[in-house]
């Protein structure tokens, strides 16, 4: 750990790595977990199923990469493609859990992950796979840092994706539909909202993001179809840290959490990459517990 | 207790002791179909009864496996010394020995982990609805990353269990009749304690914390008291399942957040929650399916299962028991 | 509040459990028992072995199967799903045994299932007969029903080290000057990789500069790389299956991260010359098996003729993993020992399998006392204008070793 830390200080050059390679992790996470925050927030559907649809998505980018499609063009079809999925996913089953408690949402998409990874497992065999960007790398103070285009590229997505989202909501008329639905659906409703229609939306939406993930994920680091959980439970603890219906602020603390692993990972360890992770977490959750303590008591 | 429902437990009792007899060569799986009832029941006191759902209870049933492991290791060899050679030392140990180091070793791993659910209760109960869900699940993801890297307790390599001595047959018998009788003496306990005030106080902390606590209930200590019997059994249920399984390492084995950890909800839900019965009937019902998917159905076995609980949550969203109390309701008059 | 529909599903639960029992051997099969990864986490690696495993069998069967006593039997494989996890294996074994009323057993795949099936089969006498759990301490408990195909981890990498020793002492260096990176993944098997690595490291007085354990479901390992690329040791050394070595030879072009020394294990089921092509020229893969060795026995023909073969029924092998060979090799063991043991009873199956003696296409089988292999060699191989070409140990070597390796051009 001290070795680590001594690097460190004495080339402060490589800080600036590991905060290139975390945002860029982060970016990847942020996209993931801001689909789980709306469809969170709007639905309160929790969808554990998230890393799974990454994986297929990843895996749609496979198909279209081996008939010639570049993966980076192929996210926009793979999203299509996912949006119909998300569709027939709410209208099949979705619909049925909506604004139920926690639990049986978390259940009813446990059963469609592992429903979800062993299809994949059959129809694409469980070879652990990669998509190629072709891109090279980008080389930053005479070749001491670096950086792959694709990640810049995926950096770049992420805020494009997310700032489209943010308008989205903001200025559509159907934006203005799924941020009233979160708000109150039954007011919405009244005021002549098709909630359904809303809610199908959204989870299309999220699939749509989802897929686009995993084609980047593809083009970043490996597919299988056993590995979409460790995206799943990062959007978990991202979304949980940032709060819910708080959507910058996802993003931030996906950021956040892709440096957090990068440090850990550095100074102390692969092993304690993971820990770290959930440990900051803990650390979060506690933090504003105490906070609400104190105003629950200034209430008082 | 009326003569019906005495007649009907002493019939079940009757066939949880026969059924290592009768079908000898299906005891190891009777034996984790023992370990699964344990997992609904446990979870079911506060998921079920206090409305706290957690994810998390899977931490208790590592902490027992690992507890019972290192003192029955401990009591014979220098565990660093073991752990050090990664697991290359051969272990042998006395019929005496290996008795008094599981008794000893069962007995730490129920109490060690009601200690660590006391000491958490304070941290992770102020949190609530699905924050306490996934609070409750980065402690266990945390535990089982920490295991991990621990060298001390051999880390990634496990630690190869001492082997039962006795011929082939006995193990699975003694095993087989340890975990049905700690899942019967959980039973039996939650049995009387849900008929005590103890019920009563749980439900008004699902039903309305705020206002239970406005009425004068002390929820933190109620909460602790849940949590630690939780604990206490999933302690006993890990430190009987790893010796059953004979060698035990922290992700897969000992805390699969992601396997075990979702089967004690999907259990529990499957036969219905707040139930004295649901966690057990979901229990049978999941266990049996499981099986039967894993040896007919093998390639697809995780589709049947995944499809089963989506259809489970959909359509019968009050589990079976709820769903019969609905149909038939003078049954369970 | 207790129907008697308890009692039903009671019952009804313990008749379906029943059913497997029923024998599913015809009358002259002979059936081996695997529990293995269809699922999870290996379950690429658990496909490699069941390839391995029914394409001897297949072979077997079609030439009139194997001889016991006079009489002919074909053989078949019972399977079950591990779903990649030592805590399934031992249950499943116990079912295999007890329920389907296997005989005898096959490994699962790795060190950790194994570690969790061998006490079973110990338990019932049933010999095993494993082609995929390499780590040594399967072979430091006394078990007498355990037979291992393979060669143990430790000698996965240490000849690595050993090679970079040689190279540097040729280029007038110490070899105690060299400075080693490395990661191993958190299982069995690769920290006794890791082992073998840091008894040859201390031999030679090397320094570990960077020694990280990934975690099994972190598919990023680019904090490791920032170290390694801040540090610049001379050798890189990664072992974490087919998931490790395809992050880790992705990541290090990615990052522009080299070494004179490169090497990894799992290379070949990790695809890297198809998926990587030029950026994995000049990485050193150890392996257990090369088809280019002259090893032959009647039933394949040569090495290369199993590859060819092999290849013919699965043309998604470009390069056949050796995690498939030892497989096979695994099958020629049990019908060689069925063929000498002339009758079909497991305690003489065990004698006759510690005696085994056999040429096989996947090298020479001689198990020392504990039941691991030592009749043959691992062997290095380089990647080499996308090919697997081997270059130590010198006896077996085809063409020297490229050093120091050029790092991948973009």
């Amino acid at each position: 750990m001290w070795d680590s830390l001594q690097i460190l200080a004495a080339a402060p050059i490589f800080n600036v790595q590991l905060w290139l390679n975390g945002l860029s992790v982060g970016a990847v996470f942020a996209l993931v977990a801001y689909g789980l925050a709306l469809v969170w927030g709007v639905t309160g559907v929790k969808n554990l199923a998230q890393g799974d649809l990454v994986m297929l998505g990843g895996y749609l980018g496979l198909e279209a990469a081996r008939h010639g499609v570049h993966p980076i063009v192929a996210i926009v079809p793979v999203a299509a493609l996912m949006f119909l999925l998300g569709w027939a996913l709410y209208v099949l089953m979705i619909r049925r859990v909506i604004q139920l408690d926690l639990f049986t949402s978390l259940l009813a998409t446990f059963g469609l992950a592992i429903t979800l990874q062993q299809a994949l497992n059959l129809a694409f065999g469980p070879d652990v796979r990669t998509l190629k960007s072709g891109f090279g790398r980008l080389e930053l103070f005479d070749g001491t840092i670096d950086i792959t285009w694709i990640r810049v590229i995926a950096f770049g997505l992420c805020i494009v994706v997310a700032g489209a989202m943010v308008l989205f909501l903001r200025k559509s008329r159907l934006g203005q539909a799924i941020r009233a639905t979160a708000q109150d659906p039954r007011a919405a409703r009244v005021l002549g909202v098709d909630t359904d229609l809303v809610y199908a939306l959204t989870f299309a939406i999220n699939a749509a993001v989802c897929g686009a993930a995993g084609v980047i994920v593809g083009m970043i680091w490996v597919l299988q179809p056993f590995y979409g959980i460790a995206y799943s439970v990062r959007a978990f603890v991202i979304v949980t840290a940032a709060g819910l219906g708080n959507l910058p602020a996802v993003i931030l603390a996906a950021l956040g959490l892709g440096v957090a692993e990068q440090y850990s990972g550095f100074v102390l360890g692969a092993q304690f990459q993971q820990a770290t992770v959930v440990g900051l977490l803990l650390v979060i959750l506690v933090w504003r517990q105490a906070l609400l303590r104190r105003q629950r008591l200034a209430l008082q | 207790m009326s003569r019906r429902s005495a007649l009907l437990h002493l019939a079940l009792a009757a066939a949880g002791i026969a059924a290592p007899f009768v079908f000898p060569a299906h005891t190891v799986q009777f034996a984790v179909f023992w370990v699964f009832v344990l997992f609904a029941l446990t979870w079911d006191i506060m998921g079920g009864h206090m409305g706290y759902n957690s994810l998390g209870n899977i931490l208790f049933f590592g902490l027992g496996m690992y507890i019972c492991a290192l003192v029955q290791i401990g009591l014979v060899y220098d565990i660093a010394e073991y752990t050090a050679a990664n697991g290359a030392v051969h272990i042998d140990f006395t019929d005496a020995q290996y008795f008094h180091g599981l008794a000893l070793g069962v007995a730490a791993a129920a109490l060690g982990p009601v200690l660590v659910a006391a000491a958490l209760s304070w941290i992770v109960f102020g949190l609530r609805g699905p924050y306490f869900a996934i609070g409750t699940l980065g402690v266990a993801i945390a535990a089982a990353e920490l295991t991990n890297a621990w060298d001390y307790v051999g880390g990634g390599q496990g630690i190869a269990m001492p082997v039962f001595p006795g011929g082939p047959g006995m193990r699975e018998r003694f095993f087989y009749a340890a975990c049905m009788a700690a899942a019967v003496a959980c039973y039996l306990f939650l049995r009387w304690l849900y008929g005590t005030r103890f019920r009563l106080a749980i439900n008004a902390i699902r039903d309305d914390e705020d206002k239970a606590e406005a009425l004068g209930l002390h929820t933190g200590r109620y909460k602790m008291v849940a949590w630690s019997i939780s604990a206490f059994f999933l302690g006993i249920a890990g430190a009987l399942f790893g010796n059953m399984t004979g060698f035990i390492e922290p992700l897969e084995t000992a805390y699969p957040t992601l396997t075990f950890g979702i089967f004690m909800v999907a259990m529990t839900l499957l036969g219905g929650k707040g139930m004295l019965w649901g966690p057990v009937v979901g229990a049978a019902v999941f266990y049996t399916l499981r099986e039967l998917t894993w040896t007919y159905l093998l390639g697809w076995q995780y589709i049947a299962l995944g499809v089963l609980i989506i259809v489970n949550v959909v359509y019968f969203q009050q589990g079976i028991l709820g769903w019969l109390r609905a149909r038939r309701p003078q049954w369970f008059a | 509040m207790r129907p008697a529909h308890f009692r039903m599903a009671a019952l009804a639960a313990a008749l379906s459990l029943a059913a497997p029992a029923a024998s599913l051997a015809a009358e002259n099969t002979i059936v081996l028992g695997s529990a293995i990864s269809i699922t999870g986490k290996y379950s690429q690696e658990g496909k490699n072995a069941r390839d391995g495993y029914d394409f001897a069998v297949k072979k077997i069967n079609d030439m009139g199967g194997v001889k016991v006593g006079g009489k002919s039997y074909k053989l078949e494989i019972k399977y079950y799903d591990d779903e990649s996890t030592p805590a399934r294996t031992a249950q499943l074994l116990e079912r295999l045994i007890n329920q389907d009323g296997v005989k005898f057993v096959l490994g699962p795949y790795g060190s950790g299932p194994t570690k969790a099936a061998a006490p079973v089969t110990e338990k019932y006498k049933i010999p095993m007969v494993e082609a995929e759990g390499a780590s040594r301490s399967l072979f430091t408990q006394g078990y007498r029903y355990l037979f291992a195909a393979l060669s143990t981890s430790e000698q996965y990498l240490a000849p690595v080290v050993d090679l970079a020793a040689e190279l540097a002492k040729k280029d007038g260096k110490k070899p105690g000057s060299l400075k080693i990176g490395m990661a191993f993944e958190n299982d069995p098997f690769s920290l006794d990789v890791r082992d073998g690595v840091v008894a040859a490291a201390k031999k030679y007085g090397m320094k570990i500069a960077v020694d990280d354990k990934m975690p099994r479901d972190l598919s990023d390992i680019s904090a490791t790389l920032t170290k390694i690329k801040a540090l610049k040791p001379d050798v890189i050394l990664f072992s974490g299956h087919t998931k490790g070595a395809t992050t880790a030879a992705r990541q290090m072009k990615e990052m522009g991260v080299s070494a004179p020394i490169v090497a990894l294990t799992h290379c070949e089921s990790a695809k890297l010359t198809e998926q990587f092509g030029a950026e994995a020229e000049g990485i050193l893969c150890p392996t257990q098996w090369a088809e280019t060795l002259k090893y032959q026995d009647r039933l394949f023909g040569t090495a290369m003729d199993y590859n060819k073969a092999m290849q013919a029924a699965h043309p998604e092998y470009k390069q056949v993993p050796y995690q498939v060979a030892q497989a096979s090799a695994a099958i020629e063991i049990w019908a060689d020992a069925f063929t000498r043991a002339k009758k079909l009873d497991p305690q003489v199956l065990r004698d006759v399998l510690a005696k085994t003696d056999l040429d096989t296409f996947y090298g020479h089988i001689k198990f020392d006392k504990s039941g691991k292999n030592i009749g043959k060699p691992m062997v290095l191989r380089q990647i080499q204008n996308a090919k697997y070409v081997v270059v130590a140990p010198t006896k077996y070597a085809a063409e020297p070793v490229v050093y120091p390796r050029k790092p991948p051009q973009d």
